[in-house]
């Protein structure tokens, strides 16, 4: 099947292009393969009604803005490990806060984070891995401290729940909200000098820096936006599930790693399109709910999990070999 | 054409090797002898580094046959070759720069005790090793990444003779090297040589091969051209087997040497242990060379006008305003603009990765802007007229700059700055690795621009270009401007007398103490 | 001669300085630990330490190897839960089937780790994904073996191994079961440390000294020249996420043991992960490769450990503990970074 994909279609795109059409493939042969799994099952083909699957873009909504920053900081050869308790301060903050202010404040905590985060990284060059780890815990001693360690009691406000969860003509509002965060993203990385200096900098930062690009300021803006689209994710998660609680992040930092690689975004930097990331999110999101709609076990989804991953990564080639 | 005798320790016959659709070397004869330096001439893309390769056993070639001492062989992996006694010094490309000099030499083949690593004995070994070669100096357990640049040029050369060579390949091993070890190189050459080794030299210094080679074999196109012994052609008839074709001149004629007024100004500069109390003036319209020895502050004097090194004392003027030059981007905006063409295109110069036009455009994205978007039309003009101006051969803009082969890659990078249009251009030895044609393209073009008004700093480490480029010459010695040479002063005599601070230089014609 | 001498152990303390740092901010804070609690200096608290530190030490030693390589491996905790949940099923017995359940343990925790390395040598997938995705394989197969909290371990076994030497020595009935004066002295020395000693001692000292464990510090010092030098990189590279996965697995056993169970606990397979990278990074070892070692991670746990322990003994709110962590760990990074400050090229910066 995929030696056949490859042989047909793929020849003619290019290399950044290759991986996205073959993760909208494989959205297809899950979409399929669970639709025959109804038919034999149920009798019905739910998958590829409307309701269906914009549900599925509505929760995909919230891992689709945690990926997008992700992919901004992974693409200057970085990464952000403080996503977990930067999206669960986020909506902590929010619904703590309440009112008018709850959004600004959430989004307020993720620049804070993020300019820690980018300043650690960009003066201190201290590995991403191990800083944003250690910027994680201390957020979440934060949030335990300030919370005494209970779920906290508030709750969303109006506000949070019409933009997570209420709908205008059908579509859900957080969709709207994705919609908006990957146009600017787009726009951001192709057409201004912000976006070049990017993948200038996840390429060579040396010779990005030679030719007079900001690259500490280019780092600190993408961790400053990575962690602010996850405070804003979780302001969104909050208002979708009417609470804020701990550990609400957790689920979100590897599958958003993951969604921007099956994107085919260069896990070292400098190579990736948005639109990729965009197609791993959905990827992720339609696995989980048909591995779900057959009952399998939690077991069985962690190996089907990894080995499509992986599977993925084998079929994309990538990686050169030291002597190239 | 190829000379065979029954001394030939290696063979080869009908050699050829294609990578994609390029045929980087086509049905190619080549043998060496035992005790004889063969020189391997040839421009970039000749085909000498493939040659390397595959008689190193790094790649294999698509067809042909090699023998050594007789016996059919065929490497598979560089240890497969260095078994065979074949071993090659590269540019300091087979060290790991966080383990100990000790371990870098005895990497491959360490003296094990009860099977595991014995590290006495290997500390000895180096010892031996580095004193062959007159390197005491370096202690053993020192980290390579603590090493300066030559020293580490000789711990490469360690390594290489630990391994009991039959064949020793040194591919431009003595580029980073100071004049001294050089000399030490040349004598353990000599000794290897009356021991029988054979030993191929690449380099594009003329006067090393002058001084070392027996034989030369010259390569173009992937092909084998011509093998002659020593003294059989002259440097003019091997440049033109090089380039295939009859060169008019090598260097632009430069204009009647006068004073300018000076439009970069350096007043006593200094940095760390490096640069003291450096001055020194390049006028508009004028280039001006940086010599000496390798290593003795050129870079430094480079990079501390771009902005990369920081605490640093003394005042750089532009048009006589003094300028606060802390980042490149500040550097990029001084006065009518400074750039810079560093040292190493591959990780200074260039996102090799990225397309060719991504990376001519990005040191002058806000002058290609509109607001704060990017403007395609302005991108595409720009690209077009930098491919145009310099002759930069490609096939579209939208390829990998590392498609490009190295003088092309070196005119990105010269593109690149151009673009931005500025008034101060530094050059960290541009030509470096180049092949000819494209160096005389170099010339010609940093002429060009300074006849435009430029002030062009210019550091190399061939003395030839210095001499044929330059309007004015500067020779650093220890981090000090020791003497300036200007107009017939400018020649290979004055400069290595400068280069070497050798007393009583300063009084020859032209030449006087800088201010 | 003498002079040489002395000037190569300043230079060797130089260049093992995350290293020597590590040691002594653990030695001092252990100190403290003691000198507050009640019962400070004694045998029960050394086991009582022992025991919580054992197998996150074999985790951050784990970890350690593929970062030399200039990799990290993401699915070690997901390895030790595997092989902890492995071995719920096959210590329960007694005698000779023990020791093969430990074997086949040891066995599974191997394999996982070659299976690791197999991914990235010849898939040639970054190790940081790779592990990623072989992480959540891992932990699938553990809730397949667990998928609820369970299973029993044999009895002696989990006395002799969680206790002092003497319990040890009586549970196995060696040295008049542990009662023989000359053994009196060492009788108090917890069994986990001892045996955490010996796993460093017989494993990675001699690995640290075999060609192999230089290649795996080469290939992360510069994997060009490593090959260029005609070092076995694929062998290399295997025999790391190899012996990491054979780490975790003796974590995993030792976990097994201490808690009498298995538990497929996804949460926490990802914090003991995290933990130690944290714990590799603070023992010294560079996240870039080439530098560092695994004895240097122990006491980069070591640290982390102590730190909790005298939350305990110092009486502060357990809730601030993970605050807390996390300013140390940012503060050991943060220090370790300042030497950036002195860089005066800024091209440095770029290596």
């Amino acid at each position: 099947m995929i030696d056949m994909i490859k042989k047909f279609s793929l020849s003619r795109l290019s290399r950044d292009d290759k991986p996205i059409a073959i993760a909208a493939t494989f959205i297809l042969v899950i979409l399929i393969a669970g639709t025959i799994y109804t038919l034999d099952r149920f009798g019905t083909a739910p998958l590829f009604s409307p309701t269906y699957l914009i549900q599925q873009l509505q929760i995909g909504s919230f891992l689709g803005i945690v990926a997008a920053g992700m992919m901004l900081v992974i693409l200057i050869s970085q990464i952000d490990l403080s996503v977990p308790w930067t999206l669960a301060a986020g909506a902590m903050t929010a619904t703590a806060v309440g009112g008018e202010w709850a959004l600004p404040a959430a989004l307020v905590v993720g620049l804070l984070v993020g300019t820690v985060n980018g300043l650690g990284v960009a003066y201190l060059r201290i590995p991403s891995m191990i800083f944003t780890l250690g910027v994680n815990a201390v957020m979440r001693g934060l949030m335990v401290a300030q919370t005494g360690g209970f779920a906290p009691q508030t709750k969303a406000t109006e506000l949070m729940r019409y933009i997570a969860a209420e709908r205008t003509l059908g579509i859900p509002h957080a969709i709207f909200v994705w919609l908006a965060v990957s146009i600017l993203l787009v726009i951001m990385l192709r057409r201004t000098s912000f976006g070049r200096s990017i993948y200038a900098i996840g390429n060579k930062e040396a010779a990005a820096y030679l030719s007079g690009v900001p690259t500490k300021r280019v780092t600190i803006i993408a961790f400053i936006l990575c962690s602010v689209l996850a405070s804003l994710a979780g302001v969104l998660l909050a208002g979708y599930s009417t609470k804020a609680y701990q550990g609400m992040g957790d689920a979100y930092v590897l599958p958003a790693i993951a969604a921007v690689v099956i994107g085919g975004t260069n896990i070292l930097g400098g190579r990736g399109r948005y639109l990729g990331t965009v197609v791993g999110v959905i990827l992720i999101v339609l696995l989980n709910s048909v591995l779900s709609i057959m009952e399998m076990p939690e077991a069985g989804r962690q190996i089907i999990y990894g080995l499509v991953i992986i599977s993925m990564l084998l079929v994309y080639g990538r990686g050169e070999k030291a002597t190239s | 054409m190829t000379i065979r005798d029954a001394n030939d320790l290696l063979v080869l016959k009908g050699i050829s090797k294609r990578y994609g659709g390029v045929k980087a070397l086509q049905d190619v004869d080549f043998s060496c002898g035992r005790g004889r330096v063969h020189a391997v001439l040839g421009e970039n893309g000749a085909g000498k580094s493939t040659l390397i390769k595959i008689i190193s056993g790094v790649v294999q070639p698509d067809e042909g046959s090699m023998t050594l001492d007789g016996a059919a062989v065929s490497f598979r992996s560089p240890a497969a070759a260095n078994d065979a006694g074949i071993v090659c010094i590269f540019q300091e490309l087979s060290l790991m720069p966080d383990l100990t000099v000790a371990d870098n030499i005895s990497i491959s083949s360490p003296p094990r005790k009860f099977g595991l690593i014995d590290a006495k004995a290997q500390r000895h070994r180096a010892e031996e090793l580095l004193a062959t070669i007159g390197c005491e100096d370096v202690n053993p357990l020192m980290r390579i990444r603590d090493l300066p640049l030559s020293r580490r040029q000789m711990v490469e050369i360690a390594k290489a003779l630990g391994k009991k060579p039959k064949i020793l390949i040194l591919d431009e091993a003595t580029s980073a090297l100071t004049s001294s070890d050089v000399e030490k190189v040349y004598a353990m050459l000599a000794r290897l040589k009356a021991e029988g080794v054979a030993i191929l030299y690449i380099s594009h210094r003329m006067h090393e091969i002058e001084a070392l080679a027996d034989d030369a074999s010259v390569f173009r196109n992937g092909r084998h051209i011509e093998t002659f012994k020593k003294g059989a052609r002259s440097n003019d008839e091997i440049v033109q087997l090089m380039i295939g074709r009859e060169i008019s001149a090598h260097f632009p004629p430069k204009p009647a040497y006068e004073i300018r007024k000076p439009l970069l100004e350096i007043r006593n500069l200094s940095w760390e242990n490096r640069l003291h109390d450096v001055s020194l003036s390049v006028g508009r319209g004028e280039i001006v060379g940086l010599g000496g020895l390798d290593g003795q502050g050129q870079k430094e004097l480079l990079l501390s006008m771009f902005g990369v090194l920081k605490r640093v004392s003394g005042d750089v003027l532009i048009d006589g305003v003094a300028q606060k030059l802390n980042s490149p981007i500040a550097a990029k905006s001084a006065g009518g603009g400074i750039a810079l063409v560093p040292e190493d295109r591959k990780t200074e110069g260039l996102m090799l990765p990225m397309s060719i036009a991504e990376n001519l455009v990005i040191a002058s994205l806000d002058e290609l802007s509109s607001g704060i978007f990017v403007d395609e039309t302005k991108v595409s003009n720009a690209v077009a007229d930098a491919i145009q101006r310099l002759k930069i051969k490609i096939g579209s803009p939208d390829d990998a700059v590392s498609t490009l082969s190295g003088g092309n890659q070196q005119k990105v990078v010269i593109a690149k700055w151009l673009m931005t249009r500025p008034d101060v251009i530094l050059l960290n030895d541009p030509t470096r690795g180049i092949d000819v044609g494209t160096k005389q393209e170099i010339y010609r073009l940093l002429r060009e621009l300074a006849d435009e008004g430029a002030a062009i700093l210019f550091y190399s480490t061939d003395y030839d270009e210095l001499i044929g480029s330059c309007d004015r010459v500067a020779i650093l010695y220890d981090g000090r401007i020791i003497s300036e040479l200007q107009g017939d002063a400018i020649n290979e005599k004055n400069i290595v007398a400068a280069s070497l601070n050798i007393a009583g230089q300063k009084s020859e014609g032209g030449a006087h103490v800088g201010h | 001669m003498s002079a040489t001498k002395h000037s190569d152990l300043g230079l060797r303390i130089r260049q093992n300085m995350g290293f020597s740092i590590a040691v002594l901010l653990f030695v001092i804070v252990y100190f403290l630990y003691h000198l507050a609690h009640p019962k400070g200096f004694s045998s029960q608290v050394l086991v009582q330490n022992s025991n919580e530190v054992f197998s996150l030490a074999m985790l951050a030693m784990a970890q350690t190897v593929p970062v030399l390589l200039g990799g990290l491996d993401l699915s070690v905790g997901a390895v030790m839960t595997l092989v902890d949940c492995l071995a719920s099923h096959l210590l329960e017995g007694t005698g000779a089937s023990v020791g093969f359940g430990i074997i086949a343990c040891l066995f599974a925790g191997a394999l996982a780790g070659f299976v690791n390395g197999c991914v990235v040598v010849f898939g040639r997938i970054q190790p940081i994904i790779a592990t990623l995705a072989t992480g959540a394989v891992y932990m699938g197969l553990a809730l397949f073996l667990r998928p609820i909290p369970g299973g029993k371990i044999n009895e002696d076994i989990n006395w002799a191994m969680t206790n002092a030497l003497g319990d040890f020595a009586e549970t196995v009935g060696i040295f008049d079961d542990g009662k023989a004066a000359w053994f009196q002295p060492v009788a108090g020395v917890p069994t986990a440390l001892v045996l955490l000693i010996i796993v460093a001692l017989v494993t990675w000292v001699p690995f640290r000294r075999s060609v192999t464990g230089r290649t795996v510090y080469a290939i992360g010092s510069a994997e060009g020249a490593a090959f260029m030098s005609g070092l076995n990189i694929a062998g290399g590279k295997l025999a790391a996420f190899t012996l990491a996965g054979l780490f975790a697995g003796i974590g995993g056993i030792f976990m097994a043991i201490q808690t009498s169970s298995g538990n497929a606990d996804i949460p926490m397979a990802g914090a003991y992960t995290l933990s130690s990278i944290a714990s590799v990074v603070i023992g010294g070892t560079s996240l870039l490769g080439g530098t560092g070692g695994a004895i240097g991670s122990i006491f980069g746990t070591l640290i982390l450990k102590v730190i909790s322990f005298n939350f305990r003994v110092f009486d502060i709110a357990p809730l601030l503990q993970p605050l807390f962590e996390g300013l140390v760990l940012l503060a050991a990074v943060s220090l370790g970074a300042l030497s950036i400050l002195r860089v005066k090229n800024q091209l440095e910066l770029f290596r």
